[in-house]
């Protein structure tokens, strides 16, 4: 059993490790694509300006150096699915192999094929053929992002589906509420828009550096409006599917807003913490105060997750206890320790099923049938024995949660500002403050984008599918030698791939901002 | 459409895609050759040749992936979470490669154009062989066991279990696994050089070396290839038999052949145009269009290969310690309903093969600009 925990914890560590890394290029290649896509629609439209055609291969090549980086994480990602969760593979992949099928068939194909064309079809296509390709490739990239974010918002809102016991595993029966999960449509547009908002930072940045040097003045300005616009579209759409994402978070995990805003007793027109720190003794089972420092803003909480000032939300205690209003009424909700023992009752009935088929017992086997699936939506509690392992890690929830909230404030007025100052005052934008603030925004863009997924993935814990699978069912047979070795392995070829992609994009950035302005 | 009418089209469309995956890996082929190439300048056009079609390759492998996750789920489960050493080394192969072509020539990459050549070539050989030995797994079987029923169990809930303790690495080891692990590498080698015959001019001494790897390669994949089609067709195979119990049959694969007739015929045709490819090119030096008959053979080969290992009732992934645990795509697969709505998306693929197919010659009609990598 410490094992298989051990083993759980380093296949935990290897795909946070490779999911980290994986996002550290994709949000880029999402909103970079479509930067590059419009700065080659404004060339063609101007008759294959050369100042625009400039500016489109530069960030062109960019997009190439990052986009490599990102196949090679995402390979292992998706294999990880089967070689780390194997159980997981089987309870859910007849649900969650459809998805990942539809990414190849519809995106991978798509950006793979249009992607040469972008990188090696200037002489051998025409330009608008070369501009299809360049959408093409950006649109792929979206549809990647479309069908995996349906699979993550499925594991986080299973819907759409029912338990097979002859087969022990889920199986889908409404691929539409699969797709369509509200869930599913606020993780895509919070996902792909943030991606937006990264790349439109990190254009805006490195155009900084150039205006800092000197160096290409119009080119920079002319790239700091195109992403900056890209970007405050990007950032503002975060932020209202960021809110919408809060609110199904309320409705369908509400033990992760909880520990997203530290809270362990709720109220009605709860206050949001805009800015706290944890008390590191606060535990499930005493009552010491949770912070030891906050500045909050009444009722905001109440707002963000069910928009009303007024409105109850939940603490883990609440939750816990299966306390909760809606509308001033009582909502029927279940206590973790009900849950815990309807989840063995439908273990229990799965294996009455089990032996009732194998002995030829039908009228047995339809009774037990009866009473799995009165219990089947509270099967995962069953592999827990008290209600605080349900709890997931607070500090990290609710430390990235709040990260993710302050540097996204933050980005969003200093994208409105690059984007008024590009038109209004372009000069100012070589102010050398602005522009080391600029190069510094790149760094806090990516710590963002990091802590919104370890917000999400985190929070949900210890759900690898929420109420039905615990994280430690999820796991493969695997020696912990294995995971620890592979864990280990893929650290040193990220890290060291990582520092040729930065090396080689500073290189280039700083090789071609030296060319002259066309 | 019944179950059983959707498990075998998901098995068409697996085989297919595990085809076209094999007749890809001729940039793998081309990459085990940058050695070969004595100057600088040849491998750069080595490089070049094969630098925008590695993506296909790779995206061909990553849908091959996700297919069989959604397809046959279970074989996903217990293949990668048991030969976890295979897979893992196969993965990290093409991790190397998928960086190696955008970086290898650009300033400031760290490590040195010859790093990440060998990158490459690590790639084309052990990519090559590694996959022919996951796919010899499924041919002369593997140590696992599935047990459903141990989800019930808290403490060790794991439904497929590997019953070697090396967790794959003893599959590299088989010498079966590598006959066909070396068959499929000379066989990309084969394809490499007749690709870059195909469609690089000029360079006398490059296209003479080419000609060599196709005659030196050529030869030893033909061995191979005569070696590993007689072990197949006398090995025995896993079947469901009267009483739904997996028996292993002598000669199996051979009787298969033999009753899904259609298979053969594949199989025949596939190889006569694999030799007439490689004979072309050997005989006649105007002959441009090798690539397509060693090309389509290959697919013929390689969909014949899945037939016969997982259609009339197969187990196309035996179990070696307990038979009963073999998946077959009857006992593996994913339900009705995900497979009726996978099979609507799947009436894309053509689609998807017409933009592939429409781009490739679109860029394939004109001149190169100059070398970009």
């Amino acid at each position: 059993m410490n094992d298989l925990i051990t083993v759980v914890d380093w296949s935990r560590w290897q795909f946070a490790l490779t999911a980290m890394y994986h996002w550290l290029f994709v949000p880029l290649t999402l909103g970079l694509g479509v930067i590059v896509a419009v700065m080659e629609s404004i060339c063609v439209r101007r008759g294959m300006d050369g100042k625009w055609l400039s500016i489109t291969k530069f960030w062109m090549r960019l997009f190439g150096i990052n986009f490599a980086l990102g196949v090679a994480t995402g390979i292992i990602l998706e294999f990880e699915f089967g070689t780390n969760w194997s159980n997981y593979s089987w309870f859910v992949g007849d649900i969650f192999g459809a998805p990942l099928a539809i990414e190849g068939i519809f995106a991978f194909f798509m950006e793979s094929t249009f992607v040469a064309v972008m990188f090696f079809g200037w002489k051998r296509v025409s330009p608008r053929f070369h501009l299809a390709a360049t959408w093409l490739t950006a649109i792929g990239a979206t549809i990647s992002a479309l069908w995996i974010l349906v699979a993550n918002a499925w594991m986080q809102y299973p819907s759409g589906m029912t338990f097979n016991p002859d087969m022990m595993r889920n199986e889908m029966t409404d691929f539409w509420a699969v797709a369509l999960s509200p869930v599913a449509i606020n993780k895509f547009f919070h996902a792909v828009m943030s991606g937006w908002a990264l790349a439109g930072v990190f254009v805006i940045g490195v155009s900084s550096w150039m205006l800092m040097r000197r160096r290409r003045v119009e080119f920079a300005v002319r790239s700091i409006k195109v992403a900056g616009w890209v970007g405050l579209v990007g950032i503002v759409l975060t932020a209202a599917t960021g809110h919408g994402s809060a609110v199904e978070v309320s409705r369908t995990q509400p033990m992760k807003l909880a520990a997203m805003e530290g809270l362990w007793n709720g109220g009605h027109g709860q206050e949001l913490v805009a800015f706290g720190i944890l008390n590191p003794e606060k535990t499930f089972d005493n009552d010491v105060d949770p912070y030891l420092f906050k500045i909050g803003l009444p009722g905001a909480l109440s707002v963000l997750a069910r928009n009303d000032f007024n409105a109850f939300v939940p603490g883990i205690n609440d939750v816990i206890a299966g306390r909760d209003f809606v509308g001033g009424k009582p909502l029927d909700t279940v206590a973790y320790t009900e849950r815990m023992e309807r989840g063995r009752a439908a273990r229990a009935a799965l294996a009455e099923y089990s032996v009732a088929v194998n002995h030829g017992n039908a009228e047995g086997a339809e009774a037990a049938l009866k009473a799995l699936r009165a219990d089947y939506p509270y099967f995962g509690y069953g592999y827990y024995d008290s209600p605080a392992d349900f709890i997931p890690p607070v500090a990290v929830t609710f430390y990235s949660f709040h990260i993710m909230v302050l540097a996204g404030g933050y980005l969003m007025a200093f994208i409105a500002v690059m984007l008024l100052l590009a038109y209004v005052r372009p000069m100012w934008l070589t102010n050398k403050w602005l522009c080391l603030l600029g190069m510094f925004s790149i760094a806090i863009v990516w710590i963002c984008s990091q802590a919104g997924w370890v917000c999400a993935e985190v929070g949900r814990q210890p759900w690898v599918i929420q109420d039905l699978m615990p994280t430690r069912a999820a796991i493969s047979a695997l020696s912990v030698e294995s995971v620890r070795l592979t864990f280990w392995l893929f650290a040193a070829v990220f890290t060291a791939l990582l520092a040729a992609e930065a090396s080689i994009m500073l290189r280039q950035i700083s090789i071609h901002s030296k060319e002259t302005e066309e | 459409m019944t179950l059983s009418f959707l498990q075998n089209y998901w098995w068409l469309l697996i085989s297919v895609l595990g085809a076209l995956l094999v007749m890809m890996l001729f940039v793998q082929g081309g990459q085990s050759m940058l050695f070969q190439a004595r100057t600088a300048a040849h491998r750069s056009i080595i490089i070049n040749s094969l630098g925008s079609k590695w993506e296909l390759t790779f995206t061909t492998l990553v849908v091959f992936g996700g297919a069989f996750f959604a397809s046959f789920p279970l074989f996903y489960s217990t293949s990668f979470g048991g030969a976890y050493w295979l897979w893992m080394l196969i993965l990290s192969s093409f991790v190397l490669q998928a960086v190696s072509y955008e970086y290898r020539r650009k300033k400031g990459n760290l490590y040195g154009v010859g790093t990440y050549d060998i990158f490459l070539f690590i790639n084309g050989c052990l990519g090559c062989i590694l996959l022919g030995v996951a796919v010899g797994t499924m041919i002369w079987g593997a140590e696992f066991t599935v047990a459903k029923s141990n989800l019930l169990d808290p403490a060790a809930p794991v439904i497929s279990t590997w019953d070697n303790p090396s967790r794959g690495l003893e599959a590299i080891l088989s010498w079966r696994n590598l006959l066909l692990g070396f068959t499929i590498l000379f066989l990309a080698r084969v394809q490499g050089a007749i690709y870059m015959l195909d469609t690089t001019d000029g360079d006398r001494e490059f296209q003479m070396m080419l000609r060599k790897r196709v005659l030196c390669s050529g030869v030893i994949f033909v061995t191979l290839f005569i070696i590993f089609a007689v072990v197949l067709l006398i090995s025995p195979a896993y079947r469901v038999g009267a009483l739904g119990h997996i028996e292993a049959i002598p000669y199996g694969f051979l009787d298969n052949l033999v009753t899904l007739w259609w298979a053969g015929v594949a199989f025949v045709v596939g190889t006569v145009l694999v030799l007439c490819g490689i004979a072309g090119v050997l005989v006649f030096k105007g002959f441009r269009h090798g690539a397509w008959y060693t090309g389509l053979g290959t697919v013929l080969v390689v969909m014949s290969l899945f037939w016969i290992i997982g259609y009339n009732g197969t187990a196309y992934y035996p179990s070696i310690t307990d038979p009963e645990s073999s998946l077959t795509i009857a006992n593996s697969s994913s339900s009705i309903f995900t497979l009726t709505v996978m099979s609507y998306v799947s009436l894309a693929i053509p689609f998807v093969l017409a933009y592939i197919i429409y781009v490739w010659r679109a860029m394939s009609h004109k001149e190169t600009e100059p070398a970009s990598y």
